[in-house]
């Protein structure tokens, strides 16, 4: 069964249009990546699937809720998360409280305190730094943060925006192992990445966005095959 | 002792400051947007302070109903004036938190009448040390702003949702991602700024017992002032700038040379430290993001 079902999904900024009506699904314990080009509307497609921009038509289906008009915190209560593009860490706050930020949809507090601990034996940089202000990490260890902190509210479906960006190759590599690590313990992955060659050789499923369109869906193993996919997201 | 008389003059006009300056640079960090109507909300509570002295006589009775009332009033203009702008333009929304001040002073005139009401919180006398002597209610209005101003820096950094506030000045997408309501957050925000406002205005009736529909105009200004001298958003910056107001306006008050133009001066001081940091002694610089 599908655990976030999107259908004929439409976005507008203003008046243009940046999702022209795209349906897709992801189904649990899956790794489904949208790959695509700058502008073809990825981000768009996660933050309006979360609820933090309005959608103008279509649906989304999560969980078996229709999640279509609400609003963002409720669908976080619902169980997913999502490590927004550019991490969004909070800057002013520690690394601990950081992590407490992402366990606010949890309210048993000691639950909470054990999840931290659980998120620095995984990361074991946070918690050599718990209580370092986390505008002063570096970018990887935002990265982990960002990720460490939506794993705390245990969401069934983890969003992933571009979590490679701007990373080493070495760290780029450890956040895909990270990214299988989630999935094989149970939660449920949609990725944005322009990282076509890994992210594609990660996942179950892939659909391809061009300009507000899916244009291509299959495999992470088909897609990584098709000369379209080749010649346009993997230097040939 | 002439000195010492005049800082905790100082202390307790800048810590009434700090208490409103509190109200703006909270409601300025959460909601990004300035509170012109703030200031009135201080008039109001004045006006339940009067209400309850002239019917039951009991003043701590009196900062209750109007810490009470004050919060439902700024609850109920954010519900109606504001929370319909949410996303407008920024202009929009000060043009509309005016109105609200203006709906507020006229509003009071027409029920309480033009002419200024005496409210004698209470007769409380002074404190005499050797040659020191201190009103009582600059004690009371200083012990209580201490009490306020800790109890709040502990909200805020040890609570759920004082975290969340900082959690949603930061960043109200970031904050929404977490599972905060950030329209809560917001209402909170208000309630608070509210019935601080409250406060205020039962300090500054125990200080002057007249009372009028501008009663929050000047304090207001400087108030802002102060929270804008502090950096705009940040809450110990508004304590700090609410009493490097208030000590300014005692000095200057002292000083029979520049006491006329007291309420200039301290505009001046905004006006120095704004050019040396422009964001406020303790704002925050923030970084562009790309």
């Amino acid at each position: 069964m599908a655990l976030l079902e999107v259908k004929d999904l439409q976005v507008y900024y203003g008046v243009i249009q940046a999702l022209k009506g795209i349906s897709f699904e992801v189904n649990e314990g899956e790794i489904v990546t949208l790959i695509g080009a700058n502008g073809a509307g990825k981000t768009t497609t996660m933050q309006s699937i979360i609820g933090l921009i309005p959608t103008r038509g279509g649906s989304v289906i999560f969980d078996g809720h229709d999640i279509t008009k609400t609003p963002c915190h409720k669908i976080v209560h619902l169980g997913m998360a999502q490590v927004p593009e550019g991490r969004r860490i909070f800057q002013e706050l520690t690394v601990y409280e950081n992590l407490l930020m992402g366990g606010f949809s949890q309210n048993d507090k000691s639950a909470v305190k054990q999840d931290i601990e659980k998120i620095y034996t995984r990361f074991p940089r946070l918690g050599e730094r718990r209580n370092q202000i986390a505008g002063t990490l570096s970018g990887g260890e935002q990265q982990m943060l960002a990720m460490g902190r939506a794993m705390m509210s245990h969401p069934k479906l983890l969003l992933l925006d571009e979590p490679s960006m701007g990373l080493s190759p070495l760290l780029v590599d450890h956040v895909f192992e990270i990214i299988k690590d989630f999935r094989d313990d149970g939660t449920t992955v949609l990725l944005v990445e322009q990282n076509a060659g890994k992210s594609l050789a990660i996942s179950d499923r892939a659909y391809v966005l061009e300009l507000g369109q899916i244009v291509l869906s299959g495999t992470g193993a088909e897609l990584a095959a098709s000369d379209q996919v080749k010649k346009a997201y993997l230097g040939g | 002792m002439e000195f010492i008389e005049t800082l905790l003059n100082g202390l307790s006009i800048g810590s009434t400051y700090a208490i409103i300056a509190l109200g703006y640079t909270m409601v300025y960090g959460i909601a990004k947007m300035l509170n012109f109507a703030h200031g009135d909300v201080i008039m109001v509570g004045g006006y339940m302070i009067f209400l309850t002295m002239a019917n039951i006589g009991n003043p701590v009775l009196g900062l209750l109903i109007a810490v009470l009332f004050c919060v439902v009033l700024g609850v109920s203009i954010e519900k109606v004036a504001y929370k319909p702008l949410r996303g407008a333009s920024p202009l929009a929304v000060l043009i509309t938190a005016i109105g609200v001040s203006y709906l507020l002073q006229s509003t009071a005139q027409i029920i309480f009448g033009s002419a200024p009401k005496m409210v004698v919180v209470a007769d409380l006398g002074n404190l005499t040390i050797g040659s020191l002597t201190v009103p009582y209610y600059m004690l009371i209005t200083l012990g209580c702003s201490v009490v306020i101003m800790v109890a709040l820096s502990l909200f805020v950094k040890y609570t759920k949702t004082g975290r969340a506030m900082i959690a949603v000045s930061e960043d109200k997408g970031a904050a929404q991602l977490m599972g905060i309501n950030v329209n809560a957050i917001i209402t909170i925000t208000f309630a608070i700024g509210s019935g601080l406002a409250a406060f205020a205005g039962f300090f500054m009736l125990m200080k002057s017992p007249s009372l009028s529909n501008t009663l929050g105009a000047m304090p207001g200004i400087k108030a802002f002032t102060a929270a804008v001298i502090g950096g705009i958003g940040s809450i110990p910056g508004a304590m700090v700038g609410g009493i490097l107001m208030g000590i300014v306006e005692a000095i200057s008050l002292t000083i029979p040379a520049i006491a006329p133009y007291t309420d200039a001066i301290e505009f001046l001081v905004l006006i120095v430290i704004l050019l040396v940091r422009p964001s406020g002694i303790l704002g925050k610089v923030r970084r562009e993001k790309v």
